[in-house]
């Protein structure tokens, strides 16, 4: 269904902007590779980027716009 | 355009709660939006009151902040003064259904063209976790300490029944989806309607043992189904998404720029 994984678009970064994540846990729980956790400072971070299939998940789903998955397509 | 693009950044972080989904739902409006190209001067969004409404100070459109419920009055205003802008309004379920309901029903019944988004959260957020006409019976909520007794409704069969002529669901779990049915509506020359399932682990999920947003989000996949899906046609009781209408009428600016030309012909004839 929805969880296709588009293409095999290589990552370049996950970039996660602190001052936007609240902590809920959403990225880090629906990731399908479980790459990303919650710090000390409940702010999300990437632990496992070899394992990120770049599906964007995390992106589409954050509740506070505070992830962007680059991946070496993207020009910008 | 980036998504960022048609933000306004300064106002970041946003007011809304820790898995709030209303934040998800800014989201995908933001992706539909981009991935239909659309020009921000082009785009005008009108809202009302509640923690859903405060998405129209985020966008980086033209923008109406109004009253509780009336956002599609404002909408409508614009709509036939400047037909050819786009007229977004994003409404919680209570600014939609309880205090605005006959503002939609009739938007609906006009088929003006119109997006109407529904972040339905069944409770008043805003407020502090009142029952709303979505909430449905033996729920928990400020208003209803030993639980609700009133039906709820079906946005979507409300929806059908006043003549919206594009009504989808989705929910915040289902975001690629939910931005799919996002730009078909926009896209719709009509009054369409999205409603979109929306968690406020605040106000509802805590009182209702439904949990944080994680588990929240989880119940939006595991207790919905695609129309048109064996899991629903196994399990009737699953909520269904998916397209409900989309069909063409004669939209309402267009009916209006009708009489006008009817009226200027008789008074030269
Ligand atoms: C005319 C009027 N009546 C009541 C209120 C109080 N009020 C503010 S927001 C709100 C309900 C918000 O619930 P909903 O529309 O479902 O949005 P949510 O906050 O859950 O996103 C109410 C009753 C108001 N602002 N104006
Ligand atoms: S979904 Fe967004 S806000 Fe939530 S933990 Fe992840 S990055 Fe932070
Ligand atoms: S892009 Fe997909 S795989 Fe990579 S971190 Fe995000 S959710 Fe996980
Ligand atoms: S109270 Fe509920 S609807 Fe309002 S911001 Fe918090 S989680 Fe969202």
């Amino acid at each position: 269904m929805e969880h296709t994984v588009r293409g095999k678009k290589k990552l370049k970064e996950l970039v996660i902007n602190r001052d936007w994540c609240k902590g809920c846990g959403i990225c880090v729980s629906f990731c399908p590779k479980k790459v990303l956790e919650l710090d000390s400072k409940d702010k999300a971070i990437v632990v496992r980027p070899e394992d990120c299939i770049s599906c964007k998940l995390c992106e589409l789903r954050c509740p506070d716009l505070a992830i962007e998955v680059l991946t070496e397509e993207d020009n910008d | 355009m980036a998504v960022k693009d048609y933000l306004r950044e300064r106002f970041f972080p946003h007011m809304w709660c820790p898995g709030c989904g209303h934040g998800t739902v800014l989201n995908a409006l933001l992706r539909a939006v981009e991935e239909l190209q659309l020009n921000k001067n082009d785009i005008v969004m009108t809202s009302g009151i509640g923690c859903s409404a405060r998405i129209s100070g985020y966008v980086d459109f033209h923008s109406l902040h109004t009253l509780h419920g009336r956002a599609l009055a404002f909408a409508t205003g614009v709509k036939l003064s400047k037909p050819d802008l786009k007229l977004l309004v994003p409404m919680g379920d209570g600014d939609a259904l309880a205090i605005g309901g006959n503002h939609f029903i009739h938007a609906c019944r006009r088929n003006i063209d119109i997006t109407a988004i529904i972040m339905n959260n069944r409770i008043y957020g805003m407020t502090g976790g009142q029952f709303s006409p979505l909430s449905g019976p033996d729920k928990k909520a400020t208003t209803a300490p030993y639980l609700t007794i009133d039906a709820e409704f079906d946005i979507v069969e409300v929806s059908k029944a006043a003549g919206a002529t594009f009504v989808a669901r989705s929910t915040t779990y289902h975001v690629k989806e939910a931005t799919e049915m996002l730009k078909k509506a926009i896209s719709h020359k009509g009054f369409s309607v999205v409603e979109i399932l929306s968690q406020c682990p605040t106000h509802y999920g805590r009182k209702n043992r439904e949990g944080d947003a994680v588990q929240m989000m989880t119940g939006y996949r595991d207790n919905t189904a695609k129309l048109g899906s064996k899991a629903l046609a196994d399990n009737p009781s699953l909520i269904p998404r998916g397209i409900f209408v989309d069909q063409a009428r004669p939209e309402y600016c267009q009916e209006y720029d009708n009489i006008i030309a009817k009226a200027s012909r008789n008074r030269a004839a």
